[in-house]
């Protein structure tokens, strides 16, 4: 295992750049390292095509007084350059004296995170070898398959967070993710069909995946696709199968709980603490403590312990999500949600795995109570406008329903609605929780891993924008 | 460093790569000052620095590549190493290498503006500040800004090769943007407005705020349409978004895997007649004008659709060696990762069809778009299916009418293209690098309410 970074910095080092940060008047100051190393390697057309490594470290520094953030970054790690972005971020908050003391470091390791096989024990010829088994497996699961792309890729990611107010951690963070992207042709042209899995985990997410049966998965779905008709534009009642129908919450609704965003007037969920905001069949939970998932971690990019937070109970707007700055402001407690893309990008309100809550429906039970609607089982990327909710979001994969039944595929579209309308429309809730496939979420311009999941659910009606 | 160093450092790295090798090094170091306001005070403000590092190494045919974020001595072996070490493990491929030097001679273009560097922090601080002011005045039904952001910052980059390329790239930017709010006691809506250059001067305050106060209250009150077939109007920001698309799909990278539909229709007609499209980043009005592409070319024009008909594609070093026509000089590149072809100043001729007020008081039943959603997820650049979320104002006999959102269009880029029914008499030259005027596409399904 590489050394923790606690072990690379001196302590003497950080203890300075906090007196610099705060030498102009700030009130906190925080002193962000992260070293993070990843390697992909990808096939296409049948061939290895790349590998790619990539590495970054530095540290980025800020200093904030009242409302206002004084930040700077350096790939340089060495106690003056440290003490250096210190001055240029106290800086950005004018000349004031220094008013404020740090108190004194006092390092708390994280519980180490349990990876049973770190990238690094396995050959890269083994790892190249995964994606030529994805390809001969996509391949022979149909003749009609005339493309394959597959990636692997593995990620390293240590940081390190230091204080005004003493707080002193480090953690790391190794993910792995593998994903495969199949184009079909036919006489109708061409489809895509695409599965991806990852876990914040080591090598060992290929015991828990065959890369054969992802493949497949990818393969089938494209050459399905090439027998789908146009999805029937217009609005209708909506089953979204478990797992990827996640990302419609993450999008609908995590954004606008986002405390920063709500206080900003941003949010249509604002001053709505206490209200009915959902049918009391929805209860969203955010929890960046759930084993392996995509979005979670043991402390967040400033520090503080991931949490299980309740977002909506019953139906019930029950809290928002918190980072320190918003937390502070609003005399609440961090709820452990402050992330950042890297050390160059200050930290903010972010979600982590994202998810409803499984009710008591069985799955048949809520398709069959459709008499005429659309079953959508694999959801794509979404995007929202958190001010008026309204968001939209692509069907990779879905069905029509025709007398309870599902039954033939259709071409790819978008679901269109608006977010606290739909979540007052779910009629059924079902009991068959799944998470869907890792997302990065992006917000003001920066990335960030996260999971989402849930139940199959019913919504009385959504706008379906036909197919071609 | 500055671009000179830059290629000094460069060199060196070359150097290192052993007579069987072909290395190519990209080197970066950029410097940036962004300024978000918030109720007229500054919220944050960064100064960054970065530098980057990108090595690609090729062994008989094989590739590797590997970067990093800084140029200390013990970084740049492992990223050389790493390079190395990544290209043992690829695949042969016999059109696999680095860009070979030609000899298209390349354009001299300044896109470096001191002022970026000695503009006061303070006149930065108030150019989000008066954004953010003239905002909220504008009208009682602008509830607040989200953010009001100013940035510039500066860039010098260096590309050296084992085939003797060794070139340099500067310029600056400034760029200034708003998200504000509205709200008239029923619906809550937002607008976004962005406009930038070279240095600030070439921010325009108007069009930012014309674009997000207006759009913000425009769209209060808006409602879901009936499902109906529209023309769209697409002003040169949403043309720029539907060639910048259509251009995705002439890429040599997707036409030498099959992944075009458009692969073996050179000289065919694609489109309507009056649409006439090549990329051409000499050409000095272009917000991306650059001498080189991403491998170290000199930046030359490359004729994409004329007067409807198919002329070629956009090819890096790899894929026009592949195709047989050689490079286009279309590589395009983060310093961070693989040249790939692309666009990289795309420019759609103008047309016959006057001004917008003229596009739009053409329209008989048309949809005015004021913003697409879901690009991500709602185009298919292999089959060409698209299915967007849109938001915008319908248009009918000629005048704009009420505001619409929660629709989607449904069409395939294939067919819009055919259906350009007028192109504007005015080329913008946007931001983004992209230059065009607005356009007309007919016959589009607009999917709201009913079936």
């Amino acid at each position: 295992m590489a050394e923790k970074l606690v072990d690379t910095i001196e302590k003497e080092a950080l203890d300075n750049a906090l007196k610099e940060a705060l030498s102009t008047g700030g009130e906190f100051a925080e002193v962000f390292i992260e070293d993070k190393t990843s390697n992909s390697i990808s096939l296409d057309d049948a061939r290895i095509d790349n590998l790619a490594s990539s590495s970054d470290r530095g540290a980025g520094i800020r200093v904030t007084l009242g409302d206002m953030t004084g930040f700077a970054h350096t790939s340089d790690l060495s106690a003056a350059s440290l003490v250096k972005a210190a001055g240029s971020a106290a800086k950005a908050l004018g000349f004031g004296q220094s008013k404020t003391k740090a108190q004194e470091l006092s390092y708390q390791p994280s519980p180490a995170q349990n990876v049973q096989t770190p990238h690094n024990k396995i050959e890269k010829a083994e790892k190249v070898e995964l994606l030529r088994t994805a390809n001969n497996s996509a391949r022979q699961t149909a003749s009609e398959i005339s493309q394959v792309s597959a990636r692997y890729s593995e990620s390293f990611r240590r940081i390190l967070i230091a204080n005004s107010l003493g707080i002193y951690k480090d953690d790391a963070q190794t993910k792995t993710l593998f994903s495969v992207n199949c184009t079909a042709s036919g006489d109708t042209g061409m489809q895509t069909g695409r599965e991806t899995v990852g876990h914040t985990i080591g090598y060992e997410l290929f015991n828990q995946y065959s890369v054969d049966e992802l493949a497949a998965t990818a393969a089938a779905r494209a050459s399905e696709k090439l027998k789908a008709r146009p999805a029937p534009a217009g609005t209708w009642p909506v089953v979204i199968g478990p797992g990827s129908g996640g990302v419609m919450f993450h999008e609908a609704c995590g954004h606008g709980l986002e405390a920063d965003l709500v206080y900003k007037g941003a949010s249509v969920f604002a001053n709505r603490v206490g209200e009915l905001v959902a049918s009391p069949l929805v209860t969203l939970i955010d929890d960046g403590t759930m084993s392996k998932e995509w979005g979670t971690y043991q402390i967040d990019d400033e520090g503080h312990s991931a949490t299980r937070n309740v977002l909506i109970q019953d139906g019930i707007l029950v809290d928002y999500l918190w980072d320190a700055k918003t937390a502070r402001k609003y005399n609440h407690t961090p709820s452990g949600n402050g992330r950042r893309q890297s050390y160059k990008h200050l930290p903010m309100v972010r979600m982590t795995n994202t998810y409803l809550t499984a009710g008591t429906s069985t799955p048949e039970e809520i398709i069959g109570s459709v008499d005429y609607g659309i079953y959508v089982a694999k959801l794509g990327g979404g995007q929202v406008d958190t001010a008026s909710g309204d968001f939209v979001f692509g069907m990779v994969e879905s069905y029509l329903i025709e007398g309870g039944k599902i039954t033939a595929p259709l071409r790819e579209g978008q679901l269109i609605g608006n977010g606290p309308k739909v979540l007052t429309q779910i009629e059924a809730v079902g009991n068959d929780f799944e998470m869907g496939p890792p997302g990065t979420c992006g917000k003001d311009g920066q990335g960030v891993p996260v999971g989402d999941g849930v139940p199959t659910l019913k919504v009385a009606e959504l706008t379906i924008g036909g197919s071609a | 460093m500055n671009q000179d160093q830059l290629l000094e450092q460069a060199q060196r790295i070359v150097q290192m790569a052993d007579t069987n090798e072909q290395i190519e090094v990209c080197c970066s170091s950029s410097t940036s000052t962004k300024i978000k306001v918030h109720g007229g005070q500054v919220e944050s403000m960064t100064d960054a620095h970065n530098d980057a590092m990108g090595i690609r190494i090729l062994n008989e045919g094989r590739e590797g590549f590997a970067s990093v974020g800084s140029f200390a001595k013990d970084a740049i072996e492992k990223a050389f190493n790493d390079a190395r070490d990544n290209s043992q493990f690829a695949e042969k491929d016999e059109f696999i290498g680095i860009a070979e030097p030609d000899d298209t001679k390349a354009v001299e273009i300044d896109t470096w503006r001191e002022s970026v560097f000695s503009k006061p922090v303070k006149e930065k601080v108030s150019i989000a500040t008066e954004l953010e002011r003239r905002a909220l005045e504008a009208d009682k039904r602008i509830s607040g800004v989200r953010v009001s952001s100013y940035t510039d910052g500066s860039s010098q980059v260096a590309l050296a090769s084992s085939n003797g390329i060794g070139v340099t790239n500067r310029s600056t930017f400034s760029v200034a943007s708003i998200q504000v709010m509205s709200a008239d006691g029923k619906d809550n809506r937002s607008g976004f407005g962005y406009d930038g250059g070279l240095e600030s001067s070439e921010i325009d305050s108007e069009i930012i705020l014309d674009r997000a106060v207006n759009r913000a209250l425009n769209m209060l009150g808006s409602v879901k349409p009936e499902s109906q077939t529209v023309d769209l109007v697409l002003e040169p920001d949403n043309a720029a978004t539907f060639f910048g698309l259509i251009a995705s799909m002439l890429n040599g990278q997707s036409v030498v895997k099959g992944r075009s539909p458009f692969s073996d229709r050179v000289s065919e007609s694609i489109a309507s007649e009056l649409v006439t499209m090549f990329d051409d980043a000499t050409d000095s009005e272009s917000k991306s004008a650059s001498a080189y592409d991403g491998e170290g070319l000199a930046s030359r024009k490359v004729n994409l659709i004329e007067s409807g008909k198919l002329q070629g594609f956009l090819h890096d070093s790899y894929t026009g060696r592949r195709y047989g026509t050689g490079s286009t000089a279309s590589a395009s590149r983060g310093v961070r990762s693989l040249p790939r072809p692309g666009s990289q100043a795309l420019h759609v001729t103008p047309g016959e069809g006057g001004s917008e007020e003229d596009l739009i008081s053409s329209v008989m039943n048309g949809l005015y778009v004021y913003d697409f959603a879901g690009l991500h997820s709602g185009v298919n650049p292999v089959s060409g299916d698209l299915s967007l979320g849109v938001e915008g104002v319908m248009i009918r006999d000629g005048k704009l009418c009420e505001s619409v959102n929660e629709c989607t269009i449904n069409s395939t880029l294939q067919k819009m293209l055919l259906g350009v029914t007028s192109v504007g008499s005015q080329v913008e030259h946007l931001y983004s690098g992209v230059s065009t005027p607005a356009v007309v596409i007919e016959d589009v399904s607009l999917s709201g309410a009913g079936a």
